[in-house]
């Protein structure tokens, strides 16, 4: 996983209620192996029409919103299938920041382990971070994960929440396997006693 | 920090479940919780990967459990019937997985084969007061036996699979009870419908579920799972139903289910499972079970629901604008006129299965209200295991299905997520049992309307959404 600290980037708004994982990255391209990139897949079928042709319509098809490194969601961004291969397609197409409202709880946690920055702000802000990015394109964003601070293109700087076990993490590039390593004593001790009370589920 | 102290304040279900699971316990954060269980399929071959490139290995294979079901085949048994060659490595790849981490699996030829959630009740993987994760969102399905069972990415799962613990915030709780009895023709689906469409698909967010009132009491284990499996669907984390009678009756002598002394002593852990009386949760929501009619979705989200009594919703009438948009957007893709009643809407197929909708009761369900009938447009029914389509054809349902002019399929996940070959055309509407009505679910620009078995197999021989309590004598 690629450090991330802080980040000033170009941002696009992304419309969309309940915008799910399988409009993200549709099933059919789940099957192939991380190792050819995920990011030709992002949000395959609005960006492309069944011929293969971009959609122009489609903000990450216009610029200079295709170099996008941050999207602005809105509500129950990334709901539905659990699938990886979701955030596999943004972390690979380049995006390293979603702001919205709120996630699926999934594609949350799921975006924490690649390193990919989830935001969550109240609704009334990234509906008007929305519209200033469709009147200003260009517009940047910027996500301190240090300072935890979001500092938007009005100039207004908002609270970054994030737990600070899944902030350490991503600052430092490091998977939380292991930290849990660290604690493979105390899971053998809970593992032993706990056995003993349940123990055919490990038959 | 293995044994926390058992506080006196009288706690959910949810609380019991997660605190007997913590080994450690932060300030703030995350807590690392055990898992009893992961069940596995071949979408997990991410983590497998992973796992072979760090050098780890499964550490408690008994633990898990495998079976194929998103790319199997329905219309055979061997590999070679797959849709396309891609499908079957898929497959076989599968199958190495499963030998490379010396995991338990139900193949594609084994009886015990079929959708992991339908599975995993079925032979008593799924017990009370387990925690249980599965590399697929409608893991929140196992929670209809008292169980902590929640969907997790890859990353998650390899995590799972190499020290058998996650990280995990403790979520909010939240129950919805469902008071009274319902009406005739009025399924768990419906149900679950009627809960998304009023709290919305953002509803729960951050929550953990608890189903409770004598509606949801006196439901059978298969109707408590429909409603758990849509748990999701909602944004919950998970979804529970408090075990009780129906629930031991329900598993005792599964396969994998404690037996003998092992059973009693499972019981009685099992009866104190149960939320105590006076624990607070944090969101409570109420519904009338009496007033819920048959429903079935209008548009791309499984919180557009309206009773098949009702109609297709103007934009024009939405709360703010963002849902104007939303709605005006979905009924464009769906093909619909507002103010249309929804009973006038011709449907183009029908697609019983599922993890929501593809056990036994379903089938009956199904069948009782296709006998003697016909459909008239293309349906297809793909049980949920092999074992359920087994007792499905012990019991004759297979002849009434085949009668009414329905394929009978063999059991996977097939049309949900049109994964392994099976699909809806594109513009075509399918009636479906399925949980999602997503854009391009069932296939691009298929138009999915979701709905209980009995309504689609209503659906199914008049060939337009029916109320299917017009067709119950
Ligand atoms: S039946 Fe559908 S929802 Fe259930 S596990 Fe399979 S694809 Fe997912």
């Amino acid at each position: 996983m690629t450090p991330f600290v802080k980040m000033t980037a170009l941002a696009a708004p992304i419309p969309g209620r309940n915008l799910d994982t399988d409009q993200i990255i549709p099933a059919r391209f789940l099957k192939f192996d991380r190792s050819g990139g995920y990011g030709q897949f992002l949000f395959h079928d609005l960006r492309f029409t069944p011929e293969g042709q971009e959609r122009p319509e489609f903000i990450l098809n216009r610029e200079p919103y295709r170099h996008a490194k941050v999207l602005v969601t809105e509500e129950n961004f990334g709901c539905g299938s659990s699938r990886e291969g979701a955030v596999y397609a943004l972390c690979d197409h380049g995006v390293r920041g979603v702001i919205g409202p709120s996630f699926g709880d999934i594609f949350y946690n799921n975006a924490l382990k690649n390193g990919l920055v989830p935001v969550r702000l109240p609704e009334d802000i990234v509906a008007s971070l929305r519209e200033t990015l469709m009147a200003t394109p260009g517009a940047e964003v910027e996500i301190d994960l240090e300072a935890r601070i979001v500092r938007l293109p009005d100039g207004s700087s908002h609270e970054l929440e994030i737990d600070p076990f899944w902030r350490e993490c991503i600052m430092k590039g490091l998977d939380e396997i292991e930290l849990t390593w660290s604690y493979m004593e105390d899971i053998r001790r809970f593992e032993d006693a706990y056995l003993k009370d349940i123990p055919w589920i490990n038959r | 920090m293995a044994n926390l102290p058992h506080s006196a304040a009288p706690r959910t279900m949810f609380d019991k479940v997660w605190d007997r699971h913590v080994i450690v316990a932060r300030d703030e954060g995350p807590s690392l919780i055990y898992i009893d269980r992961d069940i596995i399929h071949e979408g997990s071959f991410h983590a497998f990967a992973d796992m072979k490139r760090r050098g780890y290995s499964v550490r408690r294979p008994r633990q898990m459990f495998g079976t194929p079901d998103h790319y199997v085949p329905t219309t055979g048994r061997e590999i070679g019937d797959a849709a396309t060659a891609e499908i079957a490595r898929m497959i076989r790849q599968f199958d190495e997985n499963m030998d490379w981490g010396g995991i338990r699996s139900f193949r594609l030829r084994d009886p015990r084969q079929g959708i992991v959630h339908v599975v995993g009740p079925e032979q008593g993987i799924t017990l009370p007061g387990l925690t249980i994760v599965c590399s697929d969102s409608h893991t929140s399905t196992h929670g209809a036996l008292g169980a902590i069972a929640f969907g997790i990415g890859q990353s998650e799962n390899m995590h799972v699979m190499a020290t058998q613990t996650l990280w995990q915030a403790r979520p909010k709780t939240m129950r919805i009870s469902v008071s009274g009895t319902l009406a005739r023709g009025v399924h768990a689906k419906d149900v679950i419908l009627a809960i998304i469409g009023k709290i919305g698909a953002g509803g729960a967010g951050g929550h953990a579920i608890e189903y409770a009132g004598p509606a949801v009491r006196a439901m059978s284990i298969e109707q408590r799972l429909t409603i758990c499996n849509m748990s999701i669907e909602a944004a919950a984390r998970c979804g529970m139903v408090a075990p009780d009678d129906t629930t031991f009756q329900y598993l005792h002598g599964r396969p994998f289910a404690p037996s003998g002394e092992e059973w009693d002593r499972a019981v009685a852990q099992w009866r104190a499972l149960p939320t105590d009386d006076g624990a607070r949760f944090d969101t409570e929501v109420a519904l009338e079970g009496h007033a819920i009619a048959p429903m079935v979705t209008w548009g791309t989200s499984p919180e557009d629901t309206a009773p098949i009594t009702g109609h297709v919703p103007d934009p024009a009438g939405a709360p703010d604008a963002g849902r104007r948009e939303s709605t005006a957007k979905a009924l464009n893709y769906m093909g619909l006129t507002p103010g249309t009643p929804l009973a006038d809407v011709a449907i183009d197929r029908v697609f019983i299965g599922s993890c929501t909708n593809s056990r036994l009761e379903d089938l009956r369900a199904a069948a009782e209200v296709l006998r003697g009938r016909k459909a008239v447009v293309p349906a297809m029914v793909v049980p949920g295991s092999t074992s359920v389509k087994r007792a499905a054809e012990a019991e004759g349902l297979d002849r009434v299905f085949r009668e009414a002019g329905f394929e009978w399929r063999e059991s996977g996940c097939s049309m949900c997520a049109a994964m392994n070959g099976d699909f809806v055309k594109p513009q075509e509407r399918c009636a479906s049992t399925s949980n999602r009505n997503f854009i391009g679910r069932q296939g691009p620009n298929a138009r999915t309307h979701l709905m209980s078995p009995a309504m689609a197999a209503a659906a199914a021989v008049t060939g337009r959404l029916t109320d299917v309590r017009r067709l119950l004598n």
